[in-house]
């Protein structure tokens, strides 16, 4: 699948913003006031900021409001209608506690839900594609996107013990993914055989494609460039994701102007490190219509 | 609601002979002939007379080479070429249809066939993540899905000769490889031709139950394997005729074969 970078940008910014959001909403930290203004800008710039990114893929932006109808079908219009929803119900707790210094605990929990539902909603959007066998593992590929968030977020929000072991989760959770997605096209049983229909009559082989020149479907659909550096690729994401932010949250130190500049060395890396994950989720991922042009 | 219909009450659709078609692209022209200038937006192209042009099209055509395998003692069949065109398959479980977020994708109650509301399309490109086949394919000029139509402003148009209203790529199809009909009706020609040849569907495993048919190439190479036994069909009667009357060369080219085989690094 082609790595576009406005939807590589939005499940890795509004996943850390929403994630921010779970455990604001949680009150983890209880802030207030000013230090409270600060948090939810940094979750809603990240997690308003992604879903405006995600816009600029579309053919036509201008008619993006559209896509809030067919929530009883469509994850891509759950997720829409989750995303807002959520926003709106934290906008209230967070102008609570940024203006009247009150935590609403109720309105809190609902909106840590609905936040943390929306990336699920997020992750479905691609789990429920059996055209990309790498995609379709459930649970393993709405695991991912889920630890992935709360561990940011939690990393975000300064929850160092909490960050520490989702990390950890996160960081099984994306060797799983890597395992098992390694092999999920083999066995999703779709082959060229399959897809002629004449894999009974002998040795199926792309003779010639329908055009000399390229098309929509190979530019969107099998993109192989993207996939030449996935070994070294995969190695630095997991380092810089995961086991850099571990390392920053481990180290004894006692200054807290250090404290600090470690905390945000930690969340700087951890969000390259997941860009560079999310990159090859898309440009690893291969697509079954690439078998009719003999490629993956 | 992009919901599908539990049941259309006609499975209009595509029955795609294999065996007959000649990959002479015609169906592929026609396609974009009527469909860039009727339904919907125009099937745009890109970069159409430079060094790397390509198009929006609605059906296009593979070629595939099948090799049979040996079996035994019998040796490997002759390889097969394999013209293989491709369009939407108006799939009965569609899932194009339900990962829509607008409601711009719809299938109709009516006949079955699946189309795109142009209007209400915001050009998210999930559809055509989702269809195995293919099928869709994202205007770069419009920014809105497109999709073969079954050219349903030709199949009900009364304003076209009656010969005519059925696909373009059917009624421009050369080699008579494409049928169109009613497959959810079982005295219908098309359903017959499918189950007289054996119709398929393609991908059965991705769970989509296409409604368009492909009718399997039938074996070629019958003539010749019946040619190389001894005593059997028609071939044989002339087979002793076409046999090869000498290997042996004769006369001034048969003497230059001879010498210059005799002179230093020739044969023998």
């Amino acid at each position: 699948m082609h790595p576009a970078p406005p939807v590589i940008a939005f499940t890795t910014l509004s996943g850390l913003g929403f994630g921010l959001l779970f455990f604001l909403g949680l009150g983890l930290p209880a802030v207030t006031g000013w230090v409270a203004f600060i948090f939810y800008a940094i979750a809603y710039a990240l997690a308003v900021g992604g879903l405006l990114a995600s816009t600029l893929h579309l053919g036509r932006p201008e008619r993006a409001w559209k896509a809030f109808s067919q929530w009883r079908s469509s994850w891509l219009s759950r997720e829409g209608c989750c995303a807002v929803v959520a926003l709106l119900t934290m906008g209230l707790y967070a102008i609570g506690a940024i203006f009247l210094e009150t935590h609403w605990p109720f309105l809190g929990a609902l909106g840590a839900a609905l936040s943390i539902a929306t990336v699920f909603t997020t992750s479905m959007i691609y789990a429920q594609l059996r055209t990309v066998p790498r995609w379709n593992m459930i649970p393993l590929t709405p695991a991912l996107f889920l630890t992935l968030s709360l561990a940011g977020g939690a990393l975000l929000a300064g929850q160092e013990s909490k960050a520490t072991g989702l990390l950890v989760l996160a960081g099984l959770t994306l060797l799983a993914y890597w395992h098992q997605g390694d092999r999920a096209f083999d066995t999703s049983g779709t082959t060229i055989a399959s897809a002629t229909g004449l894999g009974t009559r002998g040795q199926v082989r792309a003779f010639e494609p329908p055009h000399t020149g390229t098309n929509y479907l190979l530019r969107e659909f099998v993109h192989q460039l993207g996939r030449k550096h996935a070994a070294r690729l995969r190695v630095i994401g997991f380092v810089l994701a995961i086991v850099l932010p571990l390392l920053c949250l481990a180290l004894p130190v006692g200054g807290l102007a250090l404290k600090h500049a470690l905390a945000g060395l930690a969340v700087l890396s951890h969000i390259i490190g997941v860009a560079c994950t999310r990159w090859l989720f898309f440009a690893e991922a291969e697509h079954v219509v690439g078998l009719y042009y003999g490629k993956r | 609601m992009t919901d599908l219909p539990t049941e259309t009450t006609r499975k209009m659709g595509l029955v795609i002979d294999l065996d007959t078609c000649v990959g002479c692209h015609a169906c592929v022209i026609s396609c974009k002939g009527w469909n860039t200038e009727n339904y919907g937006a125009p099937l745009s192209d890109q970069d159409a007379y430079g060094a790397d042009p390509s198009g929006t099209f609605l059906n296009r055509v593979h070629s595939y080479e099948v090799q049979p395998e040996a079996c035994g003692t019998d040796p490997a069949h002759a390889a097969q070429l394999i013209h293989f065109p491709k369009s939407c398959l108006h799939c009965e479980d569609a899932p194009c249809v339900t990962v829509c977020p607008t409601g711009a994708s719809y299938k109709r109650v009516e006949d079955g066939i699946v189309l795109v509301n142009e209007s209400d399309c915001i050009g998210c490109g999930l559809c055509a993540w989702s269809c195995p086949y293919g099928a869709r394919e994202l205007d770069l000029a419009a920014g809105v899905m497109k999709k073969c139509t079954l050219c349903v402003d030709r199949i009900y148009n009364e304003n076209l000769p009656e010969e005519d209203r059925v696909p373009a790529c059917v009624r421009t199809c050369p080699a008579g490889a494409r049928h169109f009909g009613d497959l959810g009706d079982p005295t219908s020609d098309v359903s017959q031709l499918v189950a007289e040849r054996g119709g398929m569907d393609l991908m059965p495993e991705q769970g989509t139950k296409p409604v368009n048919k492909y009718l399997p190439p039938r074996p070629k190479d019958t003539l010749a394997a019946q040619g190389m036994e001894q005593g059997a069909g028609d071939i044989d009667l002339l087979a002793p005729l076409l046999a090869p009357v000498t290997e042996e060369a004769g006369g001034f080219l048969g003497w230059l074969d001879r010498a210059l085989d005799k002179l230093p690094g020739g044969q023998s």
